[in-house]
């Protein structure tokens, strides 16, 4: 799988370059500062870019832009985004789109391997990945929301996992249920939600997450 | 005029007559404490007098404003703060101690006193009113009395008394307005007073800003040391042993270095919690607009944001917005029990106006929250001020105006070209010269029929042009003139950042 990086710290794409690779992805480019990413993601066209937010000239918000710029071009383009914060606000623009393909994490969960690999490969099928936190943060924002109140602690627990973009599969490993009962789970979510149930994965993560922001203004 | 005002007036002239004899009492008293105090050396008996005066004064102060509608700013310096004790209970004074703080109470009230120049103003307010004051009031109400008495003398006294009765009628509330300036010109402070006043209000505002900025470092140096810095040593131990046991004890080296990455995930989260307290990244990566609409986004109200600003300001002014609103936001969610909150940035001139208003409860009391407290301590190193509109039941509103947020930007306010400056400086330099030699001058000297041409344009002239020339150039004088005038006050205009 072809990976376009961007990280400024040596240590850290060095770091992120061997973990990659010996996960069988190919780096197709590891660079530096905001300007080289867009020109390697437009150049190179990867499978998935790994990009971190704040890069050089300006150390400001330089990665996202060039992340969010190259999906303008190239709809879909699957994007990693790593941060040593995460703000509900970026996530949103990187969901506004709702084509997918978007993950946005915390740098910490660099640490655990396969954990991140698991995260990039999802991102690269089109799928998501939300850090924990920024999914803690929305649910606390949306703590008023009358539906939310309705579900039960279970059904949130699952709600959080399907919002960071998580499979049934992965949902049921994660809190010892079966398949079955994590379908059942999610079917009562969608239904006190008023949404829509999909069997696609990736579709039904959008909806929660589009459900989650779109409550708010 | 209606006969209430005239009459209300009369009363008032008649009080402040009384008022008048009063401070000529009281100025016989000054004087003998004064000689007392410097000729007997009776020194105890000047602040007890020094009160007594200023209390007159203070009054006569509260009466201009409530009769004459005459606002006198108290020209007071701030007294000075009480003596504290040393670490052994005793108070240090210059070379001498003191086992109470009697004594050097006592000699920083009397330096204050003596210092202070509207001390010696209002003597000089109390001798001056009794002599000039009563000159001002007293008439009207003499005027009255004097006509009526005149009245039951015969017919054309009795027209005479009515007109000086009523003529005392009318002016009375006229002079009692009269008298309420000529109370402002002594008891007000005087423009030096007034300066000082301004230096020591931003001294304390600087010492404060100091003082919070040492605070928050010391708290930041604390954190660091406390958290981040231990967990990194315990971290380094962890790995050494790990290290040493990597190859006797394989098992037990894999937990160690478990340990290292959870110990590093969490001076993470402690780093970035502290990171958001110092500056929040959104606000460095977004500047204000965005950073408050991350900060609406992550509150559990519902938030609408309107943040009107053509250009960032300064990087502190941004960061104090922010924790501004941040705070204002906190309150509205913890105490306002509020549903919806707006808040509203937007530039006034150059002026920063921040407005957050709930639909809370209401019922904020600035000298009771810390929070608000806080948030004027923050805005207070900018000039900001605070206003809040909370009555109970609500709805809330706290807006927070930083007058000169945009003032170092220049480039945001009116720019003022270069040419024009330029241009001022030619008129200015100019404006003379057809204005008075080829203008006024020559115009004397035909007249006088001086034969002298000299430079003088005009009289070079055939005779019927020699007039309307040097009108034209007279014309054109005065014009450079008042065009000069015109752009003088557009540029200081623009320099003060007021668009024109």
């Amino acid at each position: 799988m072809r990976v376009v990086l961007a990280e400024d710290l040596y240590l850290l794409r060095d770091g992120m370059v061997h973990l990659l690779q010996a996960h069988g992805f190919e780096i197709v480019a590891a660079v530096e500062s905001g300007p080289e990413l867009l020109k390697a993601l437009l150049d190179e066209r990867p499978e998935v870019a790994v990009v971190d937010v704040r890069l050089p000239p300006t150390f400001t918000d330089e990665g996202l832009q060039a992340a969010l710029a190259a999906r303008r071009s190239i709809p879909g383009l699957p994007v990693l985004v790593l941060s040593q914060h995460v703000e509900q606000l970026y996530a949103r623009e990187l969901l506004a789109d709702g084509t997918g393909g978007v993950g946005y994490l915390l740098k910490d969960r660099v640490f655990n391997s396969t954990q991140f690999v698991d995260a990039v490969r999802r991102v690269a099928t089109g799928g998501t990945a939300m850090d924990p936190d920024v999914i803690a943060k929305l649910l606390a924002s949306n703590a008023r929301h009358e539906p939310l109140g309705r579900l039960s602690p279970r059904e949130r627990e699952v709600l959080e996992l399907m919002a960071e973009g998580r499979s049934n599969a992965a949902i049921a490993q994660r809190l010892f249920l079966s398949e079955s009962a994590v379908a059942k789970h999610t079917a009562n979510i969608f239904a006190k939600l008023g949404l829509a149930a999909s069997d696609d994965d990736n579709r039904r993560v959008l909806a929660v997450l589009a459900y989650l922001n779109g409550t708010r203004g | 005029m209606p006969l209430k005002t005239t009459l209300v007036g009369l009363g008032r002239s008649l009080v402040l007559s009384a008022l008048a004899a009063v401070n000529a009492v009281l100025f016989a008293m000054a004087a003998l404490v004064l000689l007392l105090c410097f000729g007997f050396g009776m020194i105890f008996l000047f602040p007890a007098g020094v009160r007594l005066i200023r209390r007159r004064a203070t009054h006569a102060r509260r009466l201009a404003l409530a009769w004459a509608d005459v606002q006198i700013i108290p020209p007071y310096r701030p007294p000075p703060p009480p003596p504290m004790p040393q670490r052994d209970g005793w108070y240090r004074e210059g070379r001498s101690l003191y086992r109470t703080s009697m004594v050097p109470n006592f000699n920083r009230t009397f330096a204050w006193m003596l210092k202070d120049p509207a001390t010696w103003r209002d003597l000089a307010w109390l001798l001056a009113e009794t002599l000039a004051g009563v000159l001002l009031v007293a008439p009207p109400p003499l005027l009255v009395v004097l006509g009526l008495a005149l009245v039951p003398q015969g017919p054309l006294y009795a027209v005479i008394g009515l007109a000086l009765a009523s003529a005392g009628l009318l002016l009375a509330p006229r002079m009692v307005r009269l008298h309420g300036l000529w109370t402002r010109w002594l008891l007000a402070p005087t423009p030096n007073a007034r300066l000082t006043n301004a230096i020591r209000r931003l001294e304390q505002v600087h010492t404060e800003a100091v003082d919070t900025q040492a605070a928050e470092l010391r708290r930041i140096e604390r954190d660091l040391h406390d958290g981040a810095q231990a967990r990194l040593v315990a971290i380094g131990m962890t790995l050494a042993a790990a290290e040493e046991l990597i190859d006797s004890d394989p098992r037990a080296a894999k937990a160690l270095i478990v340990k290292v990455r959870e110990a590093s995930a969490a001076s993470l989260i402690e780093l970035r919690q502290l990171v958001r307290g110092i500056h929040p990244p959104v606000l460095a990566e977004r500047g204000l607009r965005d950073a408050v609409r991350a900060l609406a986004l992550d509150s559990p109200l519902e938030v609408s944001v309107n943040v009107e600003l053509p250009v960032r300001p300064e990087a502190p002014v941004e960061s104090a917005a922010y924790f501004v609103v941040s705070e204002l936001l906190a309150n509205a969610g913890r105490h306002g029990n509020a549903r919806h909150v707006t808040v509203d940035i937007s530039r006034r001139g150059v002026a920063l106006r921040i407005t957050v208003i709930d639909d809370g409860q209401g019922g904020a009391d600035p000298s009771r929250g810390s929070g608000l407290r806080g948030i004027e301590r923050r805005v207070a190193a900018f000039d900001g001020v605070l206003a809040l509109h909370s009555p109970e039941g609500g709805p809330t509103t706290a807006s927070v105006d930083i007058p000169r947020a945009f003032a170092g930007q220049g480039a945001c306010g009116a720019v003022v070209p270069r040419w024009k400056y330029r241009l001022l400086a030619l008129l200015l330099g100019l404006c003379w010269l057809p204005m008075f030699p080829q203008g006024l001058v020559a115009m004397a000297l035909k007249i006088f029929q001086v034969d002298e041409r000299s430079w003088f344009l005009a009289l070079y002239l055939p005779e019927p042009f020699q007039w309307p020339m040097m009108g034209t150039m007279v014309l054109l004088g005065s014009a450079m003139t008042y065009y000069a005038y015109r752009l003088s006050i557009e540029i200081r205009q623009a320099e003060a950042g007021v668009t024109v």
